[in-house]
């Protein structure tokens, strides 16, 4: 299986403290894996600097590598615009911007500066398609994305993503915040989306991970203590560690 | 999700049916090996026990994997743990099958009794049409054509003790068939212990529908039935009920 994004002896600092200490992964392509372990553990900021969202924090240092398609992220000279659009995310809470919905969808295409307006139109239809929200929207895409239900919007930010084209979407606890059904939907959204991207996801919910993950990684404490086939994970993990947070002993 | 599950329980369904109705054809050969005795056909039976037993293991490593990973909850639950319970039997059906088919290499060559063989090629219609039965009841979730199937049970018992005592009658006036009448007590023990496993797989069935766990097979009380049947001792009213429902339900069902 080829691997898409590969980390090697990554280090992150808030400040002084080490919050990742060397964290070297190879997450293969068009599967899901999913990022697990208690908080605080390292999972969202593992995940934030696959995309260098971590730029956005002050104080932040990272040592390291992180190589997308054997492209190093952080090498000088990366055009951050391009990799958000290569690399997207998806967060906890649905976070829609205060536009309409076809604004909403088309935002990551005018920014890489797109303007014809026939492609955008088939792109943003295409990508509400791939989200699975096209025909509950179709009819009304001016209307304002915020005004749609916690699921709705949580597809609507997926379509936002899809929209540039991305190789990889990163998910941060993207079904927390959302009910039972839509959450279930979202979920059997990600599989579909997981034929043609790769997904890397933050959960908390366990179940989650080992029903909609290929792979899955446990982080305690800034480190990666086990990564395996989800299978393996939850059925025979290598690691005692693994197994106590599986069986809820710890976290 | 739901839809995604759903299609891996098809798929877990899917393959508890082919592995039904590939044991009840090792069923079929087996016997039919050995009442045509057919020593290559038994080879084949023998070899294709071990299919059998790896539909198991595919089944068993399905059901484990829905289990630990998908979290079934009520009917989807029981839907795994009937096919996981189920598919032991159906292993151990065919490993009866094989059984047989082994009978038939051994036996062959030596004298045999005809009419005793007719006896269990009738035994097998019956098991093989309870076996249909249940695979239908399973496809079709229906309850009533499981508990129909099981009371078939009591046919083949019937069958068996009239088929016992017809080769112990056989044992004591011709020592020439002696090979031939152990053989034929073997195979039918054999069939009748392949009857007690096809009840349990309708009373799976009756589990996943309904979440009760019952016992359709009455045990002592068949056997006892099927001893006063074959004597011609006079039968109590709930013994009579018995014996005439199997009879109604063995009836083969033109639609299989």
């Amino acid at each position: 299986m080829k691997s898409i994004i590969k980390t090697e002896n990554l280090r992150l600092y808030y400040g002084k403290k080490e919050a990742l200490h060397g964290i070297s992964l190879e997450i293969p392509e068009k599967q899901i894996t999913a990022l697990i372990g208690p908080s605080g553990c390292g999972k969202s900021t593992f995940l934030r600097s696959l995309n260098r969202m971590n730029d956005l924090i002050d104080n932040v240092t990272i040592t390291g590598t992180v190589k997308i398609n054997d492209h190093d992220i952080y090498a000088p000279k990366t055009d951050i615009v391009k990799l958000r659009q290569d690399v997207g995310m998806v967060f906890q809470q649905p976070n829609p911007f205060s536009f309409s919905i076809y604004e909403n969808v088309s935002f990551g295409l005018k920014l890489a500066g797109i303007t014809d307006k026939e492609e955008i139109d088939a792109r943003v239809e295409e990508s509400l398609k791939q989200a699975a929200i096209w025909e509950v929207v179709k009819d009304r895409l001016n209307d304002n994305a915020q005004g749609l239900s916690g699921g709705q919007q949580q597809r609507i930010c997926i379509a936002r993503v899809l929209a540039t084209r991305p190789e990889v979407i990163l998910m941060d606890e993207p079904t927390s915040a959302l009910d039972p059904i839509s959450a279930s939907q979202i979920e059997e959204t990600m599989i579909k989306l997981s034929q043609d991207y790769t997904i890397v996801t933050v959960t908390h919910n366990m179940q989650q991970a080992s029903r909609i993950s290929d792979m899955t990684a446990l982080f305690v404490a800034g480190k990666v203590v086990e990564y395996d086939e989800t299978s393996t994970i939850f059925m025979n993990p290598k690691e005692q560690v693994t197994s106590d947070y599986i069986n809820g002993i710890f976290g | 999700m739901r839809g995604i599950f759903l299609d891996e329980m098809k798929k877990l369904n899917l393959r508890y049916i082919t592995m039904g109705i590939n044991v009840n054809e090792q069923i079929y050969l087996a016997t039919k090996s050995y009442i045509e005795h057919d020593k290559q056909l038994a080879k084949e039976v023998i070899a294709g026990d071990e299919k059998i037993n790896d539909e198991e293991v595919q089944l068993e490593k399905d059901s484990l994997q829905l289990m630990a990973l998908k979290q079934p909850m009520a009917s989807d639950f029981r839907m795994i743990i009937s096919a996981l319970k189920s598919s032991s039997d159906l292993e151990r059906i065919g490993d009866h099958a094989a059984s047989i088919a082994v009978e038939t290499i051994r036996v062959k060559g030596n004298e045999r009794v005809p009419k005793i063989e007719k006896l269990i090629a009738e035994m097998t219609d019956l098991v093989r049409n309870m076996m249909e039965k249940v695979l239908d009841a399973y496809a079709k979730d229906d309850i009533e054509i499981a508990k129909s199937a099981a009371k078939i049970d009591l046919e083949i018992d019937i069958k068996f003790v009239e088929a016992r005592k017809e080769i112990i009658a056989e044992m004591a006036k011709e020592t020439e068939v002696a090979v031939a009448n152990a053989s034929y007590l073997t195979v039918i023990r054999l069939l009748e212990r392949i009857g007690d496993h096809i009840v349990n797989l309708a009373e799976w069935v009756v589990y996943r529908n309904t979440n009760k766990l019952v016992e359709l097979n009455p045990g002592k009380l068949d056997r006892d039935v099927a001893e006063k049947v074959v004597d011609g001792e006079k039968l109590d009213q709930d013994e009579m009920k018995l014996v005439k429902e199997a009879e109604a339900c063995a009836q083969p069902d033109e639609n299989l």
